[in-house]
């Protein structure tokens, strides 16, 4: 009798359990999914990110922006000899704009273009450039001898009579400031990770580690301010160059945010070395300095690479550093000199643009081209790390 | 005949009820626009809110440009600005609300060129300024300084304060690409007073380190410094009208009140405190 009671009352747990398992099953299914869709949903919005970027650059790439100081102006009381669409394009307006317009609103808006026509100054409205597009490819990426001056020359002065929008001071300033500070940042961040993961003894680690973790705390934009106003001044009286606000002092302001970053991830890549393959390094009577660079620095390396892609990343998305140190557009790669990096400039400029017009083009162009620098430099580092994975598989 | 007398004057009551009712009611004024303005603006609201407890001013900066986008979009009412509307700002109001918007001078700017108070140059004329700025003139020996590099500091080409100087100083040319953009006057002073060799422009502002130029109009005219009368008068040749734009639509009632005493001499008394020049007496208005 109570083995046969005993029997039913395991029957009904068994049940209990096996339905415990069951929602639980159902629970997990659900919150997987849940988690799944957050994550699609976040390259969704990378994505789509990508895209508003994209979309607001694309009149450039289709050429369908005209930057062009003089347009022939259509009068006033010319309205009736054009067709409408010659209007709205000669407007500027977009289609569903110019529907909710009345002839006496076009009008009014004939009579602003031609007064603003007419304010051109004269020796403006004569000079070679006036009718030229300058947001042509051939005017962003190649230098062009524009009046006034004596050569050819790569030039941003996107606010001007003849907007002149060459990309490539920016591009070479975004460069410039990048590797000053990752020429800075790489030796000392790694030879730290090095030091403290390998070398230093735990109560060492255990306070060097978060002190140097600690400088990801500061803002950039206090960085920033410390290095126009000390480091600046200092560097100068040490280097006697020139310029004191130049790409040298912004690239190693820059550095400051770099280091922990790029420490950080290379420690715990280094770190993560198995202490099997290290004490078998001892065990065949190798140094501890010899351990640390001939064993675990060439197996963590594809976590060195990463961290060091990652800091090229922030490098070239910085914008606060250098906006506050130096925002020159000059075209050169002397690195005493200033630079204007393609961060910098969008942020400087975009609250103060026409929206639609040419520059604001323009700035998004830089943004896809920055999204662009980033994507190349990810893929770069995913392809050198699968090549340094196949070569340390067999190692671990 | 009485009772049509007697409906008018009960409309009449009822429209004085509505009026007081409406005056009651706090008004907000919404004020965005030119940074340069800024704080002028805010001493404006402050002064104005404490005699007429029944209008608040909110006032906010971000550029000139900001503010006639705002203008445009209606989220603000007044759009302060340091340089005149453009043509396709015209045009972007006249799609927005079918006028254009209405514009007030509001105060005098005069634009201040310093130098590094180590710089032994005093003067400067206008012409050798923009061979300066335009990167034509590259060593202060040749216009009478030591044997030593020029070191340009300029302003972000979105300030008011940037298209000022290089319309009237620079004639429409460009910058010279060298020079270093700054994000405010103040950044600007702070940068010159650690550069002996820079040279830089902005507002009558003063800060350590730095000296205003004296300013002549050619070669053989006299240096005139940045001072209230010089700039007043039309003397000094770098100065500015400072504006306020706004929708006519809405140019009535307690906004166009707060205009009129912005233009009044009480106003004008303000412009003054906060370093800005006043208006000539024909441009403002007193009742």
């Amino acid at each position: 009798m109570s083995k046969k009671f005993s029997q039913t009352e395991a029957s009904i747990q068994s049940v209990t359990e096996r339905r415990g398992v069951y929602f639980r099953k159902v629970k997990e299914r659900i919150i997987e999914s849940l988690m799944y869709t957050i994550s699609l949903s976040v390259i969704a919005a990378i994505f789509c990110i990508f895209l508003f970027v994209g979309k607001e650059a694309l009149p450039i790439f289709t050429g369908k922006t005209n930057s062009a100081l003089v347009q022939d102006p259509i009068k006033p009381e010319d309205i009736d000899k054009y067709s409408p669409e010659q209007i709205r394009i000669y407007l500027g307006l977009p289609k569903s704009k110019f529907k909710k317009l009345d002839k006496e609103t076009l009008i009014a808006l004939l009579e602003v273009k031609m007064e603003a026509f007419k304010e051109i100054p004269e020796n403006f409205k004569n000079d070679k450039d006036a009718r030229v597009n300058t947001t042509q490819w051939k005017y962003l990426i190649f230098p062009h001898q524009w009046t006034g001056y004596d050569k050819p020359v790569y030039i941003w002065q996107p606010v001007s009579n003849i907007p002149k929008y060459n990309i490539m001071p920016l591009i070479v300033g975004s460069l410039k400031v990048t590797l000053i500070g990752l020429l800075f940042a790489v030796p000392i961040s790694v030879g730290a990770a090095i030091y403290v993961s390998q070398l230093a003894k735990p109560a060492i680690r255990e306070t060097l580690k978060p002190a140097i973790e600690l400088l990801a705390g500061i803002p950039s934009v206090v960085i920033g301010f410390f290095a126009l106003l000390v480091m600046a001044s200092w560097f100068q009286s040490v280097f006697k160059y020139e310029i004191r606000l130049n790409a040298f002092v912004a690239g190693i302001a820059m550095s400051f945010a770099l280091i922990p970053i790029i420490f950080s991830i290379a420690e715990d890549a280094l770190y993560a070395v198995p202490r099997s393959i290290i004490n078998g390094a001892y065990a065949l009577g190798a140094s501890k300095w010899q351990a640390a660079w001939q064993i675990a620095v060439p197996a963590a390396f594809t976590g060195i690479l990463a961290a060091i892609l990652l800091g090229f990343g922030r490098a070239i998305g910085e914008t606060m550093i250098v906006l506050m140190v130096t925002s020159a557009s000059e075209m050169t790669w002397n690195i005493f000199q200033g630079a204007r990096t393609i961060t910098a400039t969008i942020a400087a400029e975009m609250a103060e643009v026409v929206f639609g017009g040419p520059h604001y083009r323009i700035l998004f162009l830089l943004g896809t081209l920055l999204f662009g620098f980033t994507f190349i430099a990810n893929i770069v580092a995913q392809v050198a790390i699968g090549k340094f994975k196949e070569k340390f598989e067999g190692l671990k | 005949m009485k009772t049509k007398k007697l409906n008018a004057v009960t409309a009449g009551m009822l429209g004085m009820a509505l009026a007081i009712n409406t005056a009651q009611a706090a008004t907000t004024i919404i004020q965005k626009g030119s940074d340069t303005l800024v704080i002028l603006a805010q001493k404006w609201a402050e002064v104005y809110m404490s005699k007429n407890p029944d209008v608040k001013i909110q006032v906010t900066g971000g550029g000139s440009g900001t503010g006639f986008a705002a203008l445009q979009n209606n989220t603000t009412h007044l759009c302060d600005a340091s340089r005149p509307i453009k043509a396709k700002e015209i045009q972007a109001c006249i799609t927005a609300f079918g006028k254009r918007p209405t514009e007030y001078k509001v105060a005098l700017d005069g634009l201040s060129v310093y130098v590094n108070s180590e710089n032994p140059i005093k003067e400067l004329t206008v012409e050798q300024l923009e061979l300066i700025f335009t990167g034509k003139i590259k060593n202060w020996k040749e216009v009478g300084g030591p044997d030593a590099p020029i070191v340009l500091y300029s302003r972000e080409n979105n300030s008011g304060t940037y298209e000022f100087f290089k319309e009237h100083v620079l004639k429409g040319k460009d910058f010279a690409s060298s020079a270093q953009t700054m994000p405010g006057t103040a950044a600007l002073i702070q940068a010159v007073g650690k550069d002996k060799n820079g040279i830089g422009y902005g507002g009558a502002a003063y800060g350590t380190g730095i000296k205003h130029l004296l300013v002549k109009k050619d070669a053989g005219s006299p240096g005139v410094e940045p001072t209230e009368e010089n700039v007043v008068n039309g003397s000094y040749p770098i100065w500015r009208y400072l504006y306020i734009y706004v929708n006519p639509a809405i140019d009535k009632g307690e906004i166009h009140k707060y205009i009129e005493w912005i233009l009044s001499d009480e106003g004008q008394a303000v412009v003054k405190e906060v370093g800005y020049y006043p208006l000539p007496k024909n441009l403002r208005i007193n009742k």
